[in-house]
């Protein structure tokens, strides 16, 4: 089974039934797999902060929501996470491409990357780091975790996890 | 008319409908007119009253109203393309254009001056993109509601504030107690 499988499968599993994406070169097989899935109601956003807010009315709108989005986008959305997601305590399952980390072959995406983790700490926001393709392993946990205690949960997912960047 | 006042005439229009209010003094006033379970509030977070206003319109079947400021939408610009995209016909965005930022001291802003957000919404792709002065809000919202149509209102008012105090319930209140109403 591909690993992009894998995890909307793992979605699916956890009734996540709305998902916005934001595009990554990384992502590119999960966001096919979450358009293709008739389970899931697929919302691509312009901005990260738009897809937060699109996912803080869908739950409570009764649908379990989740973002599919790059790490740059932590910068962006700091604002959003504090005010909406956290503040109203909301759930809300971030699975981002870890950009700019080993095999990286764009030098600004380092700059985010090297802030990545620090952002997230600083944030308090439960933070797992997919490396191997075994890690995936705990999404299944993860999400059942980032429901139960309704906070927003990033699930850092770096090149090494999805293979390399091949010939780029 | 400033806003308050288009608030206070459209609140029982509201009252029996999901709003989803914009951050600062649209919120606050809203409270004080007719705090109930089926408003959301927004304590922070500007821009993003639309985008939540959809999540939920397609999440659920009630009818769902967001009432925004042409300088949150502003902010947002990439909601509407989204929201063209994704058609809820439960789903009504209201526009108070009064052409300034209100809640920070009415600087003006660009809806103010060249820009159209009803030419915007209608190039984006919204299909029932509808500009109303503000003694007609009322009636505009009202059919809009009963078109059981995807509708953008831009309703077009003077600047001006009153003064009222912060809203002082728990974020986690106003969540609850709204999803408990959208759940009901």
């Amino acid at each position: 089974m591909s690993i992009s499988k894998k995890i909307v499968d793992d979605f699916v599993a956890n009734d996540v039934s709305f998902i916005t994406t934001v595009p990554c070169k990384q992502l590119a097989g999960v966001i096919d797999e979450v358009e293709a899935r008739p389970e899931i109601f697929h919302i691509p956003s312009n901005k990260e902060d738009e897809g937060m807010g699109l996912c803080a009315g869908a739950f409570m709108g009764g649908k379990r929501p989740a973002i599919i989005m790059q790490n740059t986008a932590i910068g962006v959305t700091i604002n959003t996470l504090a005010t909406l997601t956290q503040f109203y305590r909301m759930p809300l399952p971030m699975l981002i491409s870890y950009r700019g980390e080993l095999r990286e072959p764009v030098a600004c995406q380092v700059e985010m990357a090297v802030h990545t983790k620090a952002l997230l700490a600083q944030m308090h926001i439960p933070t797992y780091h997919f490396h191997k393709e075994s890690d995936a392993d705990e999404l299944d946990a993860i999400l059942k975790y980032t429901f139960m205690c309704n906070k927003p949960v990033a699930i850092l997912t770096d090149a090494s996890f999805w293979g390399g960047y091949g010939d780029q | 008319m400033i806003r308050s006042e288009i608030l206070r005439e459209i609140a029982p229009i509201l009252n029996p409908h999901l709003v989803v209010c914009n951050i600062g003094l649209p919120s606050q006033e809203l409270h004080m007119i007719d705090d109930n379970p089926r408003n959301f509030y927004m304590l922070g977070t500007m821009g993003l009253a639309s985008s939540i206003g959809l999540g939920l319109a397609l999440a659920q079947p009630k009818t769902v109203i967001s009432i925004d400021g042409d300088g949150s939408v502003l902010t947002n610009l990439g909601t509407l393309p989204t929201i063209a995209n994704n058609v809820a016909d439960n789903y009504i965005l209201l526009i108070i254009d009064n052409g300034s930022y209100g809640s920070t001291g009415d600087q003006p802003t660009y809806a103010g001056k060249k820009t159209k957000l009803e030419a915007v919404a209608a190039a984006c792709g919204c299909e029932n993109v509808v500009t109303c002065q503000a003694e007609d809000t009322g009636k505009t919202l009202q059919a809009a509601i009963d078109s059981k149509k995807m509708t953008i209102i831009v309703a077009k008012c003077e600047s001006g504030n009153i003064k009222l105090p912060v809203i002082t319930k728990d974020p986690v209140v106003i969540r609850d107690r709204f999803m408990t109403a959208v759940a009901d």
